[in-house]
């Protein structure tokens, strides 16, 4: 909502420079976007009047002027313009002076002769014909206003004034409006309000209720709808104030009878509209739109209209969109004679849904969508006929049409001092509090507030403590500490375990990225999923913004190869990254998804490799304490290579995947170097917590380490043989390692060669020859019958 | 013989002095001290000594030999040290030369900024807490006082995910309060952040997801007052003591009273300058006081209790923390952008 400073002084009379007014509206609610001089584009330019003109001596059509500016001397400027005459008053930009759109005027030479300036038309003022009618289309403008010799041209313009931006929230359809925004300047300066209540001579030929009939068909979306008439108008521009303040809101004069409705809505909040009565037929039907309709609005644009959508129609056909833009078929037009305006009450949810639908948000639609107070109708129409009768525009029929289909109760509310002051933590007494309301025009009447009607926002106790607090001033209240009862604050456990796995990931040299949480549904075949791949049942989004951004994840696998890619595309040697992103894995029966959280590492370049990603994978489970993880061959995943994927499961817990990307897979990510990804379910690792750790004594007795190497057939994994090693040594073995393959030399082809360091130890003794040769040949003989591996 | 030994004496100390090396040591140890070296010669002839001289001069032969050794072992310890200084010299390295690293990686630097401020209000009570993102439109409008027909629900800003427009991806982390408040009764503090999905399209100051982070405490007597104090105390946390902080009024629907706090432009002190585009304060959350109708919905009495709710734009707060100029960087993930934080 764009407010001129001028039309405001109309209103409330206050001292304060644009700063100031700023800061004190923004602190008192209505928050000031931005405050723009209309005089900031333009200097030095002033009347001035051509006392002397001649032909140029070097061209056919520039003249060279003499020009009184108000200075002792004349100013000699060359123009090309061809419509002025001695003794004409024009615009003279002088030598050093700067025009709307950074323009700057200086003197030079055109053709040889001197110009100390230039002579402006109004299009280089910043104007157009709707802002001063009479000027030239193409030529000077030949000054007709009330002007003097040496005047500051802004000041003929009406470009003395500011301009002020305010942002106004949903809850405040009354701040769309001067007077709404006068009264919380009044408030807010406190200072009187002076509203003024139209006055309509009327007389006008004929008896509205024989002229025109109103059908209120639709009441439910229709609470109200006013009407005038105005007859034997004359069309012509709106007088020269009108048209200033117009422009100052941004609102483009055209003529008086269309100027009259936009500066009713601009100062009463209320969107009016006005019928050319010769195309209504005297009938006037506010209905839903049935199919057939057909609407082209007065921009000359089709719409298609939809049955269900508010029309105004006439007995046959619909005549205007209701609320948003009326029909080419009704406009007002040079040789209107009756006028019909509008002011009506409509749905705002109703018309907000057919802008959206029609593309066509208006400034009337936009004041209806807040919901407006339903009593501004009639002061409104009655404000555009006294406007009306004060431009000699017409002759306003008496009487008003008026169809109040839904009447609102008054509501009243209690002012409750304490549970105000409880609220906001202030000892307000209650006068004050009274003082605050009645500065807003809300009276208060033993002890009751009365809610205005334009203030839908006041419904409960808070809402009149916000009032109180706003006008008291939100930045004088003290601020305090709350008491009451201690809380321990704490972060989640999943949160402590995703710290503790970020310091880890990042101690291994991998980066943080951060992903979107959707993609495009096409990510699941570039991953080579089967058609029937469960992460292929996703959450679609219904209205996306465009396919690529259409499903929520069930694996974050593609957005960290998506990164791997981008990051490989800018040339990036050796990357590391880590991700804990949510997936969305939709459930039977439930109407929300599950959300957990994955752990993804990602890394291609340097010595990459499946063991490195593996440690990487085994430092983390570590890290946050989980027990040990087992891996297990994984040979038909299509994302990965078939001979280096695992899946990682604890206490027979599955946890997720790791490997070596697919080489196909790979490809269809532009990937053409070996990439290693992981991706771990997060939140199933708080079940797999080792407990808490227990101080065990430390060994009394020496340990003895003996080694061994078997050949065994090569399928037979370590893990396998371990498993077996560890069966078979009983209490006296502590830890087996691994510590060699081989392969070819004396090994057969197929086989291989596993040598274990085993770690053995008694608490109780110093283990002898034969303890340890007992074990290591318990451990050989089950290594031969369960896995055929045999001592090489 | 006394004369004699009081030349090897001399001759000892002064060859001692000048020894260079532990070979020439060695060769003087033998000189002078061997079996067949010079001390042992005029020893072997002690027997022609007289019984009164005899041990006169074995005291001082042995005193001699005392002092050569004594000698021997402090010239042998100077040159130990004279060789290891020798030794170290020869190993000096230059040490600008870049240490050995292991290399570390960066953390996002939304998620720098996040734990910051995760610290701050775990410090002030408040339990940091999770919620749905794919969300009842029930929990995301309805039970925040914005009834069917508002704006906000329009399939123009809200990402709808089933055809009754009754599941949706959520559009703030607010239904966050509504979780907590409908299992838990006061005193209730919390901090949850998290993404939130708007229709916005990717630019740079857009992005259909982003963070969100929202606070709620629900306790007897929360005041206006208390919302001001806890949210100062935040700005400070993290913008430094001297930051300065404003309230002005505002509209949320599930809230009431409702403000925006901003904070005094850092460039300008509050005279106006690009970063604040020229109104000397920068925009930071919007607050208020929980509205009863919110409490109500949720089984809390607002006869009994009051409360405060915040929310802030995680990356409008780090973009301006890290002077990140542009936020398709933050989902970009460039490594030569993440490791820079």
């Amino acid at each position: 909502m764009n407010l001129s400073r001028n039309w405001l002084k109309e209103f409330v009379q206050i001292e304060a420079t644009d700063r100031e007014f700023d800061e004190a509206m923004t602190l008192s609610g209505s928050k000031v976007e931005l405050t723009t001089r209309l005089d900031a584009e333009i200097s030095n330019v002033v009347v001035g009047r051509i006392e002397e003109m001649v032909r140029h001596e070097n061209s056919d059509h520039m003249w060279v002027c003499q020009v009184n500016v108000g200075q002792p001397d004349l100013v000699q400027i060359v123009t090309g313009a061809q419509n002025q005459k001695v003794g004409d008053l024009v615009p003279v930009a002088l030598h050093n002076s700067t025009l709307p759109g950074g323009v700057k005027i200086t003197k030079g030479k055109l053709r040889g002769v001197l110009s100390n300036g230039m002579l402006c038309s109004i299009q280089e003022l910043g104007l157009t014909r709707n802002d001063f009618p009479y000027a030239a289309e193409d030529g000077l403008w030949i000054l007709q206003e009330d002007c003097s010799i040496g005047q500051d041209i802004n000041e003929v313009i009406g470009n003395d004034d500011s301009v002020v931006e305010f942002e106004i929230t949903n809850n405040r359809p009354d701040c769309f409006s001067v007077i709404g925004l006068a009264r919380e300047v009044a408030a807010t300066f406190e200072k009187p309000l002076k509203l003024h209540e139209p006055v309509v001579k009327g007389g006008g030929e004929g008896t509205l209720t024989d002229l025109l009939d109103v059908d209120v068909q639709a009441e439910d979306l229709c609470p109200r709808y006013t009407a005038r008439m105005v007859r034997n108008v004359r069309i012509a521009p709106s007088p020269k104030w009108m048209r200033q303040r117009l422009r100052a809101s941004g609102v483009r004069p055209i003529n008086n009878i269309v100027d009259i409705t936009n500066y009713v809505m601009l100062e009463y909040g209320q969107p009016m509209h006005a019928f050319d009565y010769r195309y209504v037929n005297g009938h006037i039907v506010v209905r839903r739109a049935v199919e057939g309709d057909t609407m082209r609005t007065l921009d000359g644009v089709d719409r298609p209209i939809k049955p269900g959508m508010l029309v105004i129609a006439d007995a046959e056909k619909p005549v205007g969109l209701a609320g948003i833009m009326g029909g080419e078929n009704s406009e007002i037009v040079d040789d209107t004679v009756d006028v019909v305006f509008e002011s009506a009450n409509f749905d705002g949810t109703s018309i907000r849904q057919t802008a959206l639908a029609l593309g066509m948000r208006t400034e009337a639609s936009a004041k209806f969508e807040k919901g407006l107070d339903i009593l501004n109708t009639l002061p409104a129409v009655n404000r555009a006929c006294e406007l009306v009768e004060l431009l000699g525009a017409g002759e306003v029929v008496d009487g008003v049409i008026d169809v109040l289909n839904y009447v609102p109760e008054p509501v009243e509310l209690p002012l409750e001092p304490e549970k105000i002051n409880r609220l906001l933590g202030l000892n307000l007494p209650e006068s004050e509090m009274v003082s605050y309301l009645n500065r807003l025009e809300i009276p208060v009447v033993n002890g009751m507030v009365q809610v205005p009607s334009w203030r839908p926002d006041l419904r409960c106790m808070a809402d009149l403590a916000e009032e109180v607090g706003r006008l008291y001033g939100y930045n004088k209240m003290p601020t305090t500490m709350f008491q009451g009862s201690t809380t321990q604050g704490r972060l989640s456990q999943a949160e402590v375990l995703e710290r503790k796995a970020g310091t880890a990931c990042r101690g291994m040299g991998y980066d943080e990225i951060m992903t979107y949480s959707f993609g495009s549904p096409a990510m699941f075949d570039s991953l080579r999923l089967p058609a029937d791949s469960p992460l292929r049942r996703t959450i679609r989004i219904l209205n996306p913004l465009g396919e690529d951004r259409s499903v929520m994840r069930t694996t974050a696998i593609p957005s960290m190869l998506e990164v791997l890619s981008r990051n490989d595309s800018y040339h990036a040697q050796q990357v590391r990254l880590y991700e804990l992103a949510k997936v969305y894995l939709p459930k039977d029966g439930q109407r929300l998804p599950e959300e957990p959280k994955m752990l993804l590492l990602g890394a291609y370049g340097g010595k990459m490799d499946f063991y490195a990603l593996k440690g990487a994978v085994e430092t983390v489970l570590q890290a946050v304490g989980a027990k040990e993880p087992e891996f297990a061959p994984v040979t038909d995943n299509p994302i990965f290579h078939p001979g280096r994927c695992a899946s990682v499961s604890v206490d027979g817990i599955y946890l997720g995947l790791l490997g070596q990307i697919h080489p196909l897979t790979a490809a269809n990510y532009d990937l053409d170097c070996d990439t290693y990804v992981a991706e771990i379910n997060f939140s199933d690792i708080a079940k797999v917590l080792a407990p808490e750790a227990v101080y065990h004594p430390l060994p009394k007795y020496q340990a003895v380490t003996r080694d061994i190497a078997v050949v065994c057939e090569e399928p037979v994994t370590v893990a396998a043989l371990e498993k077996c090693i560890l069966s078979a040594g009983g209490q006296l073995l502590r830890k087996v390692s691994l510590f060699d393959v081989f392969r070819g030399g004396s090994v057969p082809a197929g086989k291989k060669s596993v040598a274990f360091s085993l770690e053995l130890r008694a608490d109780d003794r110093t283990l002898t020859d034969a303890d340890s040769d007992g074990v290591v040949s318990n451990v050989l003989k089950k290594l031969s019958e369960e896995l055929n591996a045999v001592l090489r | 013989m006394k004369q004699q030994l009081e030349q090897i004496r001399t001759a000892a100390m002064k060859a001692l002095e000048q020894a260079a090396s532990p070979e020439e040591l060695e060769a003087l140890r033998v000189q002078f001290l061997g079996k067949k070296g010079e001390l042992t010669a005029v020893l072997k002839m002690m027997g022609g000594l007289s019984a009164e001289e005899r041990p006169v001069m074995g005291q001082l032969a042995n005193t001699v030999r005392a002092e050569i050794e004594q000698k021997l072992d402090a010239s042998r310890n100077v040159l130990k040290a004279k060789l290891l200084e020798a030794k170290l010299r020869s190993e000096t390295l230059d040490v600008t030369v870049p240490g050995t690293r292991i290399p570390q990686g960066h953390r996002h630097p939304m998620n720098l900024a996040l734990d910051e401020v995760k610290d701050v209000f775990v410090g002030m009570g408040f339990d940091i807490v999770d919620g749905p993102e794919v969300e009842l439109s029930d929990y995301n409008f309805t039970r925040l006082n914005t009834p069917e027909g508002h704006p906000a629900r329009d399939h123009s800003d809200t990402f709808y995910v089933t055809e009754d427009d009754e599941v949706l991806l959520r559009t703030q982390t607010s239904p966050i309060q509504i979780r907590v408040m409908e299992t838990q009764q006061p005193p209730i503090r919390m901090f949850a952040p998290g993404r939130v999905y708007r229709k916005d399209e990717v630019d740079a100051t857009h992005s259909p997801m982003f963070h969100q982070m929202e606070g709620l405490v629900v306790d007897k007597g929360i005041t206006m007052t208390d919302l001001k104090g806890c949210l100062e105390q935040m700005v400070k946390a993290l913008y430094g003591p001297d930051a300065v902080v404003r309230f002005r009024p505002h509209h949320f629907p599930f809230t009431e009273p409702s403000c925006e706090v901003d904070v005094q432009c850092f460039e300008c002190h509050g005279a106006g300058c690009r970063t604040c585009k020229g109104e000397g304060w920068i925009e930071l959350l919007g607050a208020g006081m929980v509205h009863p109708k919110v409490l109500a919905g949720c089984g809390i009495d607002p006869e009994v209790y009051s409360g405060f709710a915040f929310g802030v734009g995680l990356e409008r707060m780090a973009m301006r923390r890290f002077a990140i100029s542009d936020m398709r960087l933050i989902f970009e993930n460039d490594v030569r952008f993440l490791e820079q934080f």
